[in-house]
């Protein structure tokens, strides 16, 4: 498709329409259902469930799911939200406004133990991922007795992850069995748990980047500003543009912010996500752009670029 | 998707590319989406062959070519050329052994369509999560190698394929590059698979000649195989028709299984659901069952705005004109169109628990958003995917296939699996562990011959032995201990009863006080009176046996031709145990003092003083219990029982 593309300003919102025929449904509104499907079951199936919120565009997604699941009653659980400390501010500000837009319960938890003892991107490299948000996720899991966490991670984002199921068995410690996982067939979630076990839940397992991104502009949903892109401060590292988001990150010697316009393709901690240079500031553009693009969105994160293994054994600890 | 144009795409599809922005998305909006399944032999090239689809459809990204570049020196199977199976081996432990151990989802598109792909397992021992990848599937692509032909996975996964309700079957004669793109070999090939895919009633089935290592006929033609005229395997998915009517598989009549009931305030209640297949209007008269209540489609809700109609698959919120109690479970259809309702229903079975399946034994059932507890009343038949003929089977294993008669404890919304997957279709749990541990579709429900009907009461076809055994996870038997007065046959017996209930198992023991006091009370200890002393305990251990029972005896039996009988009535559950502990040793013990009676001349006949003892020939078991403690002996009997099958150990689960 390289190419054949050419750009546009202006493109309004479009709704309605693949609704309109019960016979025929296009790949999206399949989703859609398929999605408030899994939702539902949720819901009906467990004591304790919550959704983990990360404020990223298939966060957006899965909360406009969830309130279409449960329309005209609210968001029939909390969201969860691990703060690492080191998110970018406009997520932050982002996070609050949806909360209270969908007049939905926010529970933001932080590893205190770990911010305490100091724990940052800068001095504990691979393992500030482990003990921020790893640990953190596990705390708050169990001190909240969740039986069913419900995310937002997609099987086309990473090779572990396409092997997934919708439901995906957990034991008491969090840990997932790639080798031994439930059978998962038609649309017959198992949810029977034994006290300690639990499920991760992912409604978007069958979504694409292209699905969501087309699915926002469809539906014209609300997402951080930091996907579009503008002029921000940034330091060149390690082949990453860092966005200098507050005064907390320790330059080296000879680095200098300067302007540049970037977007973000994926969000995460500010010192450890890489911005793109971009002129996308509008949903189509950024769609457009996502055409032309020749790397996978999980690139300019960090913690992937040590080996193909990396995801498959965190998940397999617990990580989201 | 984004896009690496390795080499142009010969564009063979009659729907251009987008050439703006406006018209991909609304062609995002307007196309549909094609789920199917690859399956076949291990090694038969799956991994490569959508790795083959992805590469040439050009929806790999740059960095993902070059981690496949470096993978493939590490762990590839090609040599120079970047392993593109690679692009979809995901998971460490597969990588290492170069194997598939469950189902990896890939996803593409082209301007007609989107594609959701499960490349599946091939290795037996993962025929769950190849099944797993097939319940979902529009479509399979069955991949054999043309080298090696039609293999037993090749027709197993064909025939759980079949069985899964998927009509479209494409059979991807592979590495033809291997056989020099022979015309022959490959229509031998093709004819038999035809043949085999025809028995199981496969609607669709078209055969084509590919190299996914190199490409020809994938995506584009090539010029390998002149001789062939058909499509390619992309061209023939991106025509496979009638996907909607597929899906829903021919059911045009409402099934509404209720999800949820959504109460968010004291004015609204509405039933929320997933419409499994035909259409709701507004004003429609529904009837909900099981509960049989029945009442007016007030409104259609979704948070898009109310609908006047919604159909097959469309996710949506029914409220209703009266104030009816419905609860998540219960299926709307409409009164003059009903399902069958029905406690008992004959299905086809996959089986996937580590334990076998055990007819009686107790199981949780999901079916729809139902759960309901019940049971495996029978095993039909078991089926053998190579010849497809049946046969008989007590239990079926894990990744067996067979057909049952299912017995539930309440009475549930069914239609055969063939017209509608969503309320012919099952999930069993097993109760301890929560495994998820066998799939059915349930056949012809409302057949007669069945008993449907939910106003009679299930009764088993036909209790037998091993289905009350089943029910209490053991198999029954007799531990007959025999042996001298004194040599500790009701110690151990004791012992080991209550080593069993401490297992949870059930059993009974029999012995000299609950036995001569009352059934026996009429009999001496002659010679005759002794005979049928151990003849009627025989028997009534073929009672308890046949009631499921561990059975333990604890009698002398001093001849070998009254056990022997014991065991000819009873058969290979009969388990002998001698405890051999010497005449000494045992008037030694003496513990009632019978021996120093018997020696005095005050009791007569008595078993090795003035009577013989006939040890067994050929005991499971003989144990001196003067050598080992009490403790040791109780282990030793319950090693054995454990090893020969008859205390069902713990599933370890999923
Ligand atoms: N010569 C030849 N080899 C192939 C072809 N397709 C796959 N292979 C090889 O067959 C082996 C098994 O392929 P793989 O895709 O891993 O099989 P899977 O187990 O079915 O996923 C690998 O060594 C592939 O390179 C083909 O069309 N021609």
């Amino acid at each position: 498709m390289h190419a054949l593309i050419q750009p546009v300003t202006t493109l309004k919102p479009v709704s309605g329409g693949r609704r309109a025929s019960a016979a025929k449904m296009t790949h999206l509104a399949r989703l859609e259902a398929e999605s408030i499907h899994i939702f539902r079951e949720v819901a009906a199936e467990f004591a304790k469930p919550l959704l983990m919120y990360s404020i990223g565009k298939d966060s957006s997604v899965l909360l406009h799911l969830a309130r279409k699941a449960f329309f005209p009653g609210r968001i029939p659980f909390p969201l969860l939200h691990i703060d690492t400390g080191w998110k970018f501010k406009e997520m932050i500000t982002f996070r609050d406004e949806t909360a209270k837009r969908l007049n939905a319960q926010l529970i933001v938890h932080t590893n205190e133990a770990g911010k305490a003892a100091g724990v940052t991107p800068f001095t504990h490299g691979a393992r500030y991922t482990d003990i921020m948000k790893t640990e953190a996720l596990k705390q708050a899991l169990d001190k909240y007795g969740c039986d069913a966490a419900i995310g937002g991670a997609r099987r086309d984002e990473e090779k572990s992850r396409a092997k997934e199921r919708v439901f995906s068995f957990r034991d008491a410690q969090h840990r997932w069995d790639p080798k031994n996982q439930r059978p998962e067939l038609w649309n017959l979630y198992n949810g029977r748990l034994r006290r300690g076990d639990s499920i991760r839940v992912f409604p978007l397992s069958n979504w694409t980047e292209v699905d969501i991104w087309t699915y926002i502009h469809t539906e014209n949903i609300p997402v951080v500003p930091l996907y579009f892109a503008k002029p921000r401060p940034v330091v060149d590292r390690d082949g990453l543009k860092i966005m200098v988001d507050d005064d907390r990150l320790p330059l080296n010697p000879g680095e200098k912010p300067h302007l540049e316009n970037v977007r973000f393709r994926s969000l995460g901690c500010y010192p450890l996500t890489g911005a793109q240079v971009s002129t996308a500031d509008s949903v189509p553009a950024i769609i457009e752009e996502m055409l032309r693009t020749t790397t996978s969105e999980r690139q300019s994160r960090a913690i992937d670029a040590d080996s193909a293994a990396a995801m498959e054994n965190r998940k397999r600890e617990g990580y989201f | 998707m984004a896009a690496v144009p390795v080499k142009p795409a010969a564009s063979q599809n009659p729907v251009e590319s987008p050439r703006t922005l406006e018209q991909f998305l609304a062609q995002q909006r307007e196309i549909d989406l094609l789920r199917f399944i690859t399956c076949g032999s291990v090694d038969d090239g799956k991994s490569t062959l959508i790795g083959r689809l992805l590469h040439d459809t050009r929806q790999v990204f740059d960095d993902q070519l070059s981690a496949v570049a470096n993978d493939s020196r590490r762990w590839g199977t090609t040599g120079e050329v970047p392993d593109l199976a690679l692009l979809v081996d995901g998971l460490q432990a597969e990588r290492e052994q170069g194997i598939t151990i469950d189902v990896a989802y890939r996803y593409f598109q082209t301007p007609r369509r989107k594609f959701i792909v499960a490349d599946c397992p091939g290795h037996e021992q993962y025929t769950r999560n190849m099944a797993t990848g097939a319940s979902t599937a529009d479509a399979a692509v069955v991949l054999v190698d043309a080298e090696k032909g039609v293999r037993v996975q090749t027709r197993r996964h064909t025939h759980i394929v079949s069985l899964l309700g998927v009509h479209n079957v494409i059979l991807a004669v592979n590495k033809m590059d291997r056989i020099g793109y022979d015309k022959a070999k490959f229509e031998a090939i093709a004819g038999e698979f035809v043949a085999y895919a025809r028995k199981l009633g496969v609607q669709n089935i078209e055969v084509i000649p590919v190299a996914a290592l190199t490409g020809v006929n994938v995506v584009n033609r090539g010029a390998a195989t002149p001789w062939y005229t058909g499509r390619t395997l992309l061209e023939a998915l991106e025509a496979l028709e009638g996907l909607e009517v597929a899906r829903t598989d021919g059911l045009k009549e409402l099934r509404f299984p209720i999800q949820l009931v959504s109460r968010p305030d004291a004015n609204f209640r509405g039933y929320a659901g997933t419409i499994a297949s035909g259409d709701i209007s507004v004003g429609e008269e529904v009837l909900a069952l099981p509960s049989r209540k029945s009442s007016k489609v007030r409104e259609i809700t979704t948070a898009d705005g109310p609908l006047e109609r919604a159909g097959a698959l469309q996710a949506v919120t029914v409220v209703l004109e009266d104030e009816i109690d419905l609860s998540r479970g219960d299926v709307l259809v409409h009164p003059d169109h009903r399902p069958t309702l029905a406690r008992t229903f004959d299905a086809n079975l996959i089986w996937m628990g580590e334990a076998p399946l055990l007819p009686g034994k107790r199981y949780e059932f999901k079916i729809g958003s139902r759960y309901v507890k019940g049971l495996v009343d029978s095993i039909q038949h078991r089926i053998d995917v190579n010849d497809l003929t049946t046969r008989e089977a007590e239990a079926l294993d894990l990744n067996g296939l067979a057909r049952v008669r299912i017995a539930l404890e309440e009475p549930v919304a069914v239609d055969d699996y063939k017209l509608s997957r969503a309320t012919g279709s099952f999930i069993i749990i097993d109760l301890l562990h929560f495994g998820t541990v066998g799939a059915g579709m349930v056949i012809a429900p409302n057949a007669a011959g069945q008993r449907a009907s939910s106003d009679v009461v299930w009764q088993p076809t036909r209790v037998t032995a091993a289905i009350r055994a089943n029910q209490k996870s053991q198999k029954p038997a007799v531990v007959w201990f025999t042996g001298l007065s004194g040599s500790g046959k009701s110690t151990i017996a004791n012992a080991l009863e209550q080593a069993l209930v401490q297992r949870g198992h059930h059993s009974y023991l029999l012995d000299g006080d609950n036995v001569r006091h009352g059934l026996n009370k009429d009999l001496d200890f002659s010679e005759g009176g002794r005979a049928e002393n151990i003849r009627r305990i025989g028997e009534v251990s073929a009672l308890f046996v046949d009631a499921g029972l561990i059975v333990i005896t604890a009698f002398i039996s001093p001849f070998r031709v009254d056990r022997n009988r014991i065991r000819e009535r009873i058969g290979d559950t009969f388990i002998e145990v001698y405890l051999s502990t010497s005449l000494e040793e045992c008037e030694r013990r003496d513990p009632k003092g019978l021996y120093v009676k018997a020696r005095a001349g005050e009791i007569r006949e008595f078993t090795g003083i003035d009577s013989p003892y006939e040890p067994p020939l050929a005991p499971q078991l003989s144990i001196d219990t003067s050598k080992q403690e009490i403790g040791a002996t109780v282990d030793q009997i319950l090693r054995y029982l454990e090893n020969k099958g008859f205390l069902h150990q713990a599933d370890p689960g999923l």
